[in-house]
C-alpha cells in the first residue's frame, strides 16, 4: 500500500501495527510510564515506592491477562459463554488450600505439599470445568451462561457456609475458613528469597537466602523493601507463566483442533455434520480453560497469602469480560492488550486520581447526603473521592466505555482480528510442491 | 406403475443398496413431517428426490443425516444401521450432507472451512496439537491436506477466493464452498439439499458437469430439488414425495408420464 499523503503521524501508526509484539511493547511502556506519572503526582516520589506501586498494577495486569486467555479459549475461540470465572478460580485455589494447609494450622488442610496442592487445585477446576460442560452439550449458549453463572455463585455459596467451614472427612479435620480469611500456604517465591519463609516478611528478611540477599541489597539501592523485592520476582514468575499461557492457547488456535473450536463457534450443526464430535471439543476446551483459571487464582492468592469467598463475586466473571472484550475476543493479542488497558486504566488508575486530587485540593470529607454534596463544589469533590464513590464511579466509567465500544469498535481495540486456524501456512502452497 | 413396483420389489432383496431407508416417521406436534418413507439407493446412482414444498423432503434428509431422530423406521447405510446416530457418527461413516441454505462458516477463511472437513485428522486431538513431539506429524498432514484442499478448490473453481472470509462469498461461490467441504470429507454418498438453488445458469451448468464427473468417480448422491427440468435431465431414478409419503418412484420417464405426481404437483387441475 502506497499512500500519497504520508505524514509522520500515519508513518508512526504503520510502525506500531507492523508487530504485534511492537504495539504489545509500546503499549506496555506507555502505559507503565502513565503509572509512574501517576504516582509521582500523587505524592509518591521515592524510586522504591514507585517501584512498589508499578509492581502492584504489573501484578494484577498480568493476571488479567492469563484470566482473559483462559476465557478466550472457551469464548472467543469455542463460543462458549462462562460467565463462572470466579466460580472456577475458586475451586482452584481452595481445593489448594484444602490439600496444602498444614494440618497444624488454625483451619487445616491435608498438609501435602504445594507440588501436590498445586496441580490437584488445577485438575479439580478442570474436572468441574467438565461437569459443568456436560449439561452445555445439549443447550444453546445462553443458557450455559445461566448454568455457569449460577454454578459459580453455588460454588461461591458453598466455601462461604457455616457446613464448609470446618468438616471432618475420615477423621480428618478440613475447612474452608467460611466467610473469614483463609491463611494460605507459603508462596514458593518466599521458600526461595528467605531462609525462613513461614515468618512474616519482616522477620525472615533478616534471613535470606543467598538469591534474596542479592535481591535485597539491590532493592535497599533503590529504596525499595524486601517486601518489594519479594513481589516483584513473584510478578516476574507470573510474567513467564503468562507467556506460556499465551503460546499454550496460540498453539491450539492455530492447530486442527482450534480450527474445529471456531467452526462450532460458528456453526455447531455444520462442524457436526462434517464428522466432528463436537461435544467432546466443547468438554475438552471448557475443562482446559476453568482448569487455567484455577491455576491463575492459586497464583495470585499464594501471593497475598490468603483469600475470602467474598473476592469471587460475579463481578470478577465481569471484568475478566470486559478485559477481553476491550481487546476483541477471539484474537489471543487482542485480549492481553485488552488486559493491559483494562487493569490500568479501569481498575487501577482510580485509586491514583483520588489520590491526586486529594492531594492539591484537599477536599472535605465526604458529605452526608446528595443534597449536601450537591450544594457546591467543594463537597461535591469531597463525594466524588471517597472511597465508596470512587469504585462506584469506576462502574459507571466501565459502562460508559463499553457502551462506545460496542458502538465504534465492535470487535475491540485492535479491531477484526484472524488468527489462522492451522499449524502450516495456508496462503504459501508453494512450499509444498517443492517439498514434494 | 407395474414398473415402479417391480423395481421396488427388487431393492427390496437388499442385493447392492448403499442407502436404505424403511418405514420411517417423524411428526412435530400435530404435524406429521414423514410418514413411513421407505425407499432404497444404489450405489454409483444420482437419486432425486422431488415433491412440492412441506412434502417432507428435507425432513428426510434431517433423519437421515441425523440432525433429527426418527420417531420410529430403521435407516441402514453400507449394511450398518444408522437410525439415531448423532450427526458426527453418520459422517464419519461416510454419508455426508449439504444443507439447503449454504451454511458456511462465515469468521474462517474459505481454505480453513474446506481443511475442517477431512476425517480423522491427526491435530483435532489437543495434545498432539499441543505438545512438540507431535506437532511436527500434525503439520505433515497439514500440509497434506493444504494441497488436497487447494486441489479441491481448482476443481470448483474457487481457489482464487481461498484466503477470503467464507463470510464475503456471494450465494453461488458458497454453495460450492459448500460442495467443496462435503468433498473433503471423504464420503461415499453425499446428501445434497437443493445444491442449485439461487445458483445462477452458468454455475449451475458447471456444477451438474462436476457432479456427473464425482458420479463416474464412483460417488453416490440423494439429490432435492425443484427445478424440474434438471431433475428430469440429470436423477435416475427419481423419488416423488408428496404429503410425507413417497408418491411414485421411477426413472425419469415413468415419473413424467404419473398422473399422480402431476396432480401433486399441480393441485386438482390436472384431471383428465
Amino acid at each position: 500500500m502506497s499512500e500519497p499523503t504520508e505524514t509522520p503521524a500515519t508513518r508512526l501508526l504503520a510502525w506500531l501495527t507492523d508487530g504485534d509484539l511492537r504495539l504489545l511493547s509500546v503499549l506496555t511502556v506507555s502505559l507503565f510510564v502513565l503509572v509512574w506519572v501517576l504516582s509521582f503526582f500523587s505524592g509518591i516520589r521515592e524510586p522504591g515506592r514507585i517501584l512498589s506501586q508499578i509492581q502492584g498494577v504489573a501484578f494484577i495486569a498480568v493476571l488479567y491477562v492469563m484470566l482473559a486467555l483462559s476465557l478466550n479459549l472457551q469464548w472467543g475461540y469455542t463460543g462458549l459463554l462462562n460467565l463462572g470465572v470466579a466460580g472456577f478460580m475458586a475451586i482452584g485455589v481452595y481445593t489448594m488450600a484444602l490439600l496444602s494447609m498444614p494440618t497444624s494450622a488454625a483451619v487445616p488442610g491435608l498438609g501435602l505439599p504445594l507440588w501436590i496442592g498445586i496441580p490437584g487445585g488445577v485438575l479439580v477446576a478442570s474436572l468441574f470445568g467438565a461437569l459443568v460442560a456436560l449439561p452445555a452439550i445439549r443447550l444453546q449458549a445462553d443458557y450455559l451462561a445461566i448454568v455457569t453463572l449460577a454454578f459459580s455463585e453455588i460454588v461461591r455459596l458453598v466455601i462461604r457456609s457455616q457446613e464448609a467451614a470446618s468438616f471432618t472427612i475420615a477423621g480428618t479435620r478440613l475447612g474452608t475458613g467460611g466467610t473469614d480469611s483463609l491463611a494460605l500456604p507459603t508462596s514458593p517465591v518466599k521458600v526461595l528469597l528467605y531462609e525462613d519463609p513461614s515468618q512474616p516478611a519482616a522477620i525472615a528478611a533478616a534471613s535470606p537466602t543467598p538469591l534474596g540477599d542479592i535481591l535485597f541489597t539491590a532493592g535497599e539501592q533503590i529504596g525499595a523493601s524486601p517486601a518489594v523485592m519479594e513481589s516483584l520476582v513473584y510478578t516476574v514468575f507470573l510474567l513467564v507463566i503468562a507467556v506460556a499461557f499465551f503460546w499454550l492457547v496460540s498453539r491450539i488456535a492455530n492447530s486442527p483442533f482450534g480450527r474445529v473450536l471456531k467452526a462450532i463457534r460458528e456453526d455447531e450443526l455444520v462442524a457436526s455434520s462434517l464428522g466432528k464430535d463436537t461435544r467432546l471439543f466443547k468438554i475438552k476446551v471448557f475443562a482446559l480453560g476453568s482448569g487455567m483459571m484455577g491455576l491463575v487464582s492459586i497464583l495470585w492468592f499464594l501471593e497475598r497469602g490468603s483469600v475470602t469467598p467474598a473476592t469471587f463475586v460475579p463481578d470478577l466473571t465481569f471484568f475478566v469480560f470486559v478485559a477481553l472484550i476491550l481487546g476483541g475476543s477471539g484474537s489471543n493479542m487482542g485480549g492481553v492488550i485488552g488486559s493491559l488497558v483494562f487493569v490500568v486504566l479501569l481498575l487501577e488508575s482510580p485509586r491514583f486520581i483520588r489520590r491526586i486530587i486529594r492531594e492539591s485540593f484537599d477536599p472535605p470529607a465526604p458529605p452526608e447526603t446528595i443534597f449536601d454534596a450537591l450544594s457546591g463544589v467543594d463537597p461535591l469533590l469531597g463525594y466524588f473521592t471517597s472511597q465508596e464513590s470512587i469504585s462506584a464511579l469506576r462502574f459507571i466509567l466501565l459502562g460508559i466505555i463499553l457502551v462506545y465500544l460496542m458502538q465504534q469498535r465492535p470487535d475491540g481495540l485492535l479491531g477484526h482480528r484472524t488468527e489462522v486456524a492451522s499449524n502450516v501456512d495456508l496462503a504459501d502452497r508453494q512450499q509444498t510442491e517443492e517439498e514434494s | 406403475m407395474t414398473a415402479q413396483q417391480s423395481r421396488t420389489a427388487d431393492a427390496d432383496s437388499e442385493t447392492d443398496a448403499i442407502l436404505s431407508v424403511q418405514d420411517l416417521r417423524k411428526s412435530f406436534g400435530g404435524i406429521t413431517a414423514v410418514d413411513g418413507v421407505s425407499f432404497e439407493i444404489e450405489p454409483g446412482s444420482i437419486t432425486g428426490l422431488i415433491g412440492p414444498n412441506g412434502a417432507g423432503k428435507s425432513t428426510t434428509f434431517n433423519l437421515i443425516s441425523g440432525a433429527y431422530t426418527p420417531d420410529s423406521g430403521t435407516i441402514v447405510f453400507d449394511g450398518t444401521d444408522i437410525t439415531g446416530y448423532r450427526p458426527d457418527r453418520v459422517a464419519t461413516r461416510g454419508l455426508v450432507r449439504s444443507f439447503q441454505i449454504a451454511r458456511e462458516l462465515p469468521e474462517m477463511s474459505v481454505l480453513e472451512n474446506v481443511m475442517l472437513a477431512p476425517q480423522h485428522q491427526l491435530g483435532e486431538t489437543l495434545y498432539r496439537s499441543v505438545l512438540p513431539g507431535f506437532r511436527s506429524g500434525v503439520e505433515t498432514q497439514e500440509r497434506e491436506l493444504r494441497e488436497r484442499a487447494w486441489e479441491t478448490l481448482e476443481f470448483f473453481e474457487i481457489d482464487h477466493l481461498a484466503t477470503e472470509n467464507a463470510g464475503n462469498l456471494s450465494g453461488g461461490q458458497r454453495k460450492l464452498l459448500e460442495m467443496a467441504r462435503v468433498l473433503m470429507t471423504d464420503p461415499e454418498m453425499i446428501l445434497l439439499d437443493e445444491p442449485l438453488a439461487g445458483v445462477n445458469p452458468t454455475l449451475e451448468q458447471k456444477l451438474i458437469e462436476r457432479l456427473h464427473e464425482l458420479k463416474a468417480d464412483g460417488y453416490t448422491f440423494l439429490f432435492v430439488e425443484h427445478d424440474m427440468d434438471i431433475v428430469m435431465n440429470n436423477c435416475d431414478p427419481i423419488i416423488v414425495m408428496h404429503q410425507g409419503q413417497k408418491l411414485a418412484e421411477g426413472a425419469p420417464e415413468t415419473i413424467k408420464e404419473d398422473d399422480r405426481v402431476l396432480e401433486a404437483y399441480l393441485g386438482g387441475e390436472v384431471e383428465q
